[in-house]
């Protein structure tokens, strides 16, 4: 059988999004994410469901939560810039318990930047991007196949912990090109909004003449004060913090004889990839942790790993984001150092490999 | 089967938060009193309403409601209204919320002509943030961030909508209970976008630091300053100094963008 095609990184995001049962996007034209809503804006009246571009990335989230609410599972795209604007209503979707999901192809640096060149520096914008303790879920992913399937776990999960869930992909995934075969109907599985299950969580139209506020509220959706407050404050946190450790995510690679650790994701994975396979190959006992989901972060696997290893190395395409997370998570088993690349080129495996080999050679010493 | 204003308000919540002699009360009253001579269904209907003293009216319809985010209803709405086609949505919102922060969301639900009724609850001044300069306060009048007159112009917000799109636009104040009641239906019933703009007095900030306390003077002064839109057109522009045109500006017939949507997607699926 041979259902392979070339599908590029922004198409299967938004393929990935109409299998998983999105029906609403509500966006912005902006490099390099643009190409999931000219997608969907062909494929979306097929299905009847609704594509439209908005006059900015506030009123496209601030749609998406609406039609979230009107019953229907919903998205917006962005990048960098449009991630920020978002912000402020992201933290509405989350204190609100809005289902939704926010794709944020990651481009290089502040304000306008490089637009068209990858980078990883939305890392702690995506965790903490809005203002207040909020609870949050940040899905990545490194192959295009790969992008499809964390879309449809961003809306089951959006849909299973009533959050917005955020998918971080960058330049470089979103315009590649690659040979795949994407899953076909039933594959994956898909979670419907809870309403249709148990009707605990109605939307707007259901006669439950629901109140919905960003202010703290209690179960009923009205203004609430102090221990109340407090109340609803960890108990929005805590449904995620909670089940921490049925959300996170990775693959581990060697690592039961690994002396030198290396925690990536995203794209740079795929030169880790590369590098750990030749290092393998010469005898150097490297280890791999591929994180797919960065947000709840992995705490545990990290401190366990970090125990038996002698260095961590963690490679990003910035100057040092969610290293400081693999830091605090090592717990000073072990040192922790960083390669970053900040140039708008992608992290080689030549250097992932010059750089274990030099470290080995100062550590064995 | 009649109803009664008081299905479509959460009576349980009152009284309401707003100052004594605050204009929103009325409004907010109207436009139960619309709902109930139109006899919707409270389950059809979606309120929406932004940030600031307007955005708390939000919390007082027995309908589906939503309190956003500061300027962004209309946006939340536009979501919300493609989603559920079925819904009648109406937004209530502040003149800073509608025309300061959320200016852009209003001109351009305005030019897509989405079926939403807009209720903006003018009274020429951020109340809930403590009296500070709005884009709709008079030049030459107070604010706590004007404190020696404002040296601006405001926006015409019936102008404005007309110019950007809105085919269904109103003005009239706080002073005509009636009106308000009669307008907001014609917006509900009319398909596109309806923009009800209601002046209103703040005495607590508007008043107290542009010399006029008393809320019934300011009710007298909104009456005084306003002129029928027939007598409007008849007066010279020296009779027009200083005088608001009140009135039904606009009501036209254009493709609204919800019904044009869908439209495009049957066509899509038929062939």
């Amino acid at each position: 059988m041979n259902n392979q095609e070339l599908v590029q990184g922004n198409e299967a995001c938004a393929r990935g999004a109409l299998y998983a049962g999105c029906r609403f996007f509500a966006g912005y034209p902006i490099t390099p994410s643009s190409e999931i809503m000219e997608y969907l804006a062909r494929e979306m009246p097929k299905v009847g469901g609704v594509c439209v571009q908005l006059e900015d990335e506030i009123a496209s989230i601030s749609a998406v939560i609406g039609a979230s609410w009107g019953g229907v599972k919903a998205m917006t795209a962005t990048s960098g810039p449009g991630f920020s604007l978002m912000q402020e209503n992201i933290g509405y979707a989350a204190i609100t318990e809005t289902p939704c999901v926010i794709v944020d192809c990651q481009r290089w640096g502040p304000s306008t930047g490089q637009p068209t060149k990858a980078a990883q520096g939305d890392v702690m914008q995506a965790r903490w991007g809005t203002h207040g303790d909020h609870p949050v879920i940040v899905l990545t992913a490194s192959w295009v196949r790969e992008v499809f399937e964390m879309t449809v776990l961003a809306f089951n999960l959006a849909e299973i912990y009533r959050v917005p869930v955020i998918l971080l992909l960058d330049e470089v995934l979103a315009h590649l090109r690659e040979n795949v075969t994407l899953p076909v109907a039933g594959e994956l599985q898909v979670v419907e909004r809870v309403e249709k299950t148990n009707g605990s969580m109605p939307s707007f139209g259901a006669g439950a003449r629901l109140m919905v506020t960003g202010m703290a509220h209690d179960e009923t959706g009205f203004p609430v004060q102090g221990e109340k407050a407090a109340q609803l404050l960890k108990r929005i946190v805590g449904k995620i913090e909670e089940h921490k450790e049925r959300l996170v995510r990775y693959q581990g690679f060697y690592l039961d004889d690994a002396d030198f650790l290396i925690v990536s994701y995203g794209i740079t994975s795929r030169a880790v990839e590369a590098a750990v396979e030749r290092l393998r190959a010469g005898g150097v006992p490297i280890g791999w942790l591929d994180l797919k989901i960065l947000w709840p972060f992995p705490d545990k696997p990290i401190r366990e790993i970090a125990s038996h290893v002698k260095d961590i190395l963690v490679p990003e395409l910035n100057l040092g984001q969610l290293v400081r997370e693999v830091e605090r998570a090592a717990a000073g088993h072990a040192p922790v150092s960083h390669l970053g690349r900040v140039d708008g080129s992608l992290i080689t495996p030549e250097e992932i490999c010059r750089y274990v080999r030099e470290k080995i050679a100062r550590v064995c010493l | 089967m009649t109803r009664d204003y008081r299905q479509y308000l959460r009576v349980e919540k009152l009284p309401h938060v707003w100052c004594p002699g605050c204009g929103h009360g009325i409004i907010t009253h109207a436009i139960a009193n619309a709902l109930a001579e139109l006899q919707l269904d409270p389950d059809t209907i979606a309120v929406l309403g932004g940030i600031g003293c307007s955005g708390r009216a939000s919390f007082l319809f027995q309908t589906d409601a939503m309190h956003t985010t500061h300027g962004r209803a209309v946006a939340f709405a536009t979501g919300l209204k493609l989603a559920r086609p079925d819904l009648h949505v109406i937004v209530v919102m502040g003149d800073g919320d509608a025309l300061g922060i959320g200016g852009n969301h209003f001109i351009h639900a305005c030019r897509r002509n989405i079926d939403l009724t807009a209720v903006i609850y003018n009274n020429a001044i951020y109340g809930q943030t403590g009296g500070q300069l709005a884009p709709t306060t008079p030049t030459e009048k107070r604010s706590t961030t004007s404190p020696y007159g404002n040296v601006e112009h405001p926006f015409d917000i019936a102008r404005l909508a007309m110019a950007a799109g809105a085919t269904y636009v109103a003005r009239t104040t706080s002073f005509d209970f009636p009106e308000i009641v009669r307008f907001v239906k014609r917006g509900i019933a009319h398909k596109g976008f309806s923009v009800i703009e209601v002046l209103t007095q703040c005495p607590t900030y508007y008043g107290r630091l542009n010399d006029l306390r008393d809320p019934s003077q300011m009710l007298y002064e909104l009456k005084s300053q306003t002129v029928p839109l027939d007598e409007y057109h008849q007066m010279t522009p020296e009779e027009r100094a200083g005088k608001i045109p009140i009135g039904e500006f606009l009501c036209e017939e254009r493709a609204e963008f919800v019904e044009s949507y869908y439209r495009l997607c049957q066509l899509g699926r038929s062939g």
